[in-house]
């Protein structure tokens, strides 16, 4: 009897000890290959066949930065990738907000079979879509072209059910008491329900902008000329022509990757407040 | 919902936007998708219709089948790993504190970068003569294979990656489960002589069983459509052993020009997730159990 009580005062400790070494290898694991990229971006060519390695390099430099912008238009790139996300973010928030107040606030015949065809869409995958879509985009003749990138993007049904969540559990008072001081809808919406959405609109931002800057399968099919061309469509491309150039590869990879990061730990603090609230119901 | 009693036709004004944009981008191509499939078109000469030729075709179509097989092994690799490295990472990081906030972004990270980006900083990390990788095993006496160019190797190094990339998410989702397990469960099991480990798994872990329930959910419809990884990574190699449905799609479209038959792939993908979905459902009443 006794052994036993000192078995179970001593295991959480130690598993507990043991567990946190776990969780460093963990976090070490996932730092390590940012570290590498960004290491490997700063070095000359001929210092990447040494070995071992240089993890922290000994003459770094930003020649594999300049090596992108002049082996293809880059800052197009980058140009068409910012545009494309901000105006996809925006229009997404926008539109599911409005759409999940209107199913939330606004009673009507068809509510319910709207709200299902949302739901429903969600369950098929974006790959049913894509070749369709691309077919229509080549009749139209918007293959190449930013819109055909924006347009598509802008309706998102995983949107509007996070507004439509959002809204249903957050209280009325206000709005009715702006009802009574003569506000139409529009205005109520606009000044009253919108800014108090803030958390979902944060979370919903942050995954729409990930999602619209990370985007590759349908930016393959539609926008592969530099004119149109995506960070992550470029990338591919960059890797394709410059196979063993790790450098200039990773160089792209870091200006993949470190401005949703950015936004990312900049917004943190607010979605984790959303992603629970949308989570948790 | 009264409130807007005198103005009830608004509701067109703030539906309209998004509901129009959604049946023009996806559920008319949803539909056109499911037209596609009977035919055999190439974008260039007329389409012909083929009846259920398409989807004869699938069923013998090695290629597919292979693919179909090798999206499957990936599952049973990377479905279980990423569960269990999520579930031990929101078990540490569950708490408020300061430090357990840095480290989950640390480990959301991967999350939010491109999934190119991601598979080319792990080509260049696997490369077998001047990788990070092979490196780090060396240093510990190991001779690492080159894992993108030997079969089997290949489709472990897409298992790793993908897990490196979401354990964050699952993390995510399963922080926010366990936050809503009420700390009085625990603390009378433990008053009641329970350890650590069994009050986590008789107490807490069947009052985590739904958010297990939607994790699985959400990672079973993700990685029947792996394809990045596979596309870049190893691409679909060595000798088309990693070969995956997506990129199956991918190419008939594109490489082969047949619409049709592309289109009759994704609708059988679209199957494919669809009964596992439901499955899953079906299942969950025999292990999840709602408070």
């Amino acid at each position: 009897m006794t052994t036993q009580l000192r078995i179970r005062g001593h295991r959480p400790s130690l598993s507990r000890r043991l567990g946190w070494v776990v969780l460093g290898v963990f976090a070490l694991s996932m730092i390590v290959p940012f570290a590498w990229t960004l290491s490997t971006s700063l070095q000359a060519r001929e210092s990447l066949l040494r070995i071992p390695p240089e993890l922290i390099p000994q003459d770094p430099g930003f020649d594999s930065y300049r090596r992108l912008t002049e082996v293809m238009p880059f800052g197009r790139i980058v140009l068409n990738s910012v545009v494309v996300a901000v105006v996809i973010t925006s229009l997404q928030v926008l539109t599911s907000a409005m759409a999940g107040y209107g199913l939330a606030r606004f009673e009507f015949r068809g509510r319910q079979a709207m709200f299902m065809l949302y739901l429903g869409t969600l369950m098929v995958p974006f790959q049913v879509t894509v070749v369709p879509l691309f077919i229509g985009m080549s009749r139209i003749g918007w293959v190449n072209t930013l819109q055909a990138l924006i347009v598509p993007s802008i309706a998102s049904a995983f949107g509007v059910f996070l507004f439509r969540q959002y809204f249903m559990q957050m209280p009325m008072e206000m709005e009715e008491a702006a009802a009574i001081d003569g506000a139409g809808p529009w205005r109520t919406f606009w000044r009253i329900a919108f800014p108090f959405a803030r958390p979902a609109a944060a979370t919903h931002g942050l995954l729409a902008f990930m999602a619209a800057w990370n985007a590759y399968l349908w930016p393959l099919f539609i926008a592969r000329d530099e004119q149109a061309m995506t960070l992550p469509v470029g990338l591919a491309a960059l890797h394709g022509r410059f196979q063993t150039d790790w450098n200039v590869v990773m160089a792209g990879s870091v200006v993949a990757v470190l401005p949703v990061i950015v936004v990312f730990i900049a917004i943190q603090k607010h979605i984790s407040e959303g992603l629970l609230l949308g989570g948790g119901k | 919902m009264k409130w807007l009693g005198s103005s009830k036709r608004w509701w067109v004004v703030f539906l309209a936007p998004s509901f129009l944009l959604l049946l023009v981008f996806t559920v008319l191509p949803i539909g056109v998708a499911g037209v596609l499939s009977f035919f055999e078109w190439d974008l260039l000469t007329d389409p012909e219709f083929v009846g259920i030729a398409n989807f004869v075709e699938i069923s013998r179509d090695e290629r597919f089948l292979d693919a179909l097989g090798h999206t499957l092994t990936f599952i049973v690799g990377y479905v279980p790993v990423v569960t269990v490295v999520g579930l031990v990472l929101a078990v540490f990081l569950k708490r408020a504190s300061r430090a357990a906030g840095a480290l989950r972004v640390v480990f959301f990270m991967p999350v939010v970068s491109a999934w190119v980006a991601v598979a080319l900083i792990w080509k260049w990390m696997l490369n077998s003569r001047f990788g990070i990788v092979n490196w780090m095993l060396g240093l510990i006496g190991i001779e690492g294979p080159a894992w993108l160019f030997e079969r089997g190797w290949a489709m472990v190094a897409v298992i790793m990656a993908s897990v490196w990339k979401d354990a964050g998410f699952v993390m995510l989702l399963f922080v926010a489960g366990l936050q809503a397990v009420s700390p009085e469960y625990i603390e009378a099991a433990v008053v009641d002589g329970a350890n650590a480990w069994q009050a986590f798994w008789k107490v807490t872990f069947p009052l985590l069983t739904p958010t297990v329930f939607l994790v699985l959910i959400i990672l079973l419809i993700n990685s029947f459509q792996v394809f990045e990884q596979v596309w870049i990574l190893t691409e679909a190699g060595p000798v088309d052993s990693t070969t995956v449905v997506v990129e199956q799609i991918v190419r008939n479209a594109f490489t082969f020009g047949r619409m049709g038959y592309a289109a009759a792939m994704s609708w059988v993908l679209f199957a494919v997730i669809f009964v596992v979905t439901v499955a899953q459902n079906r299942l969950q009443k025999r292990w999840v159990h709602y408070a």
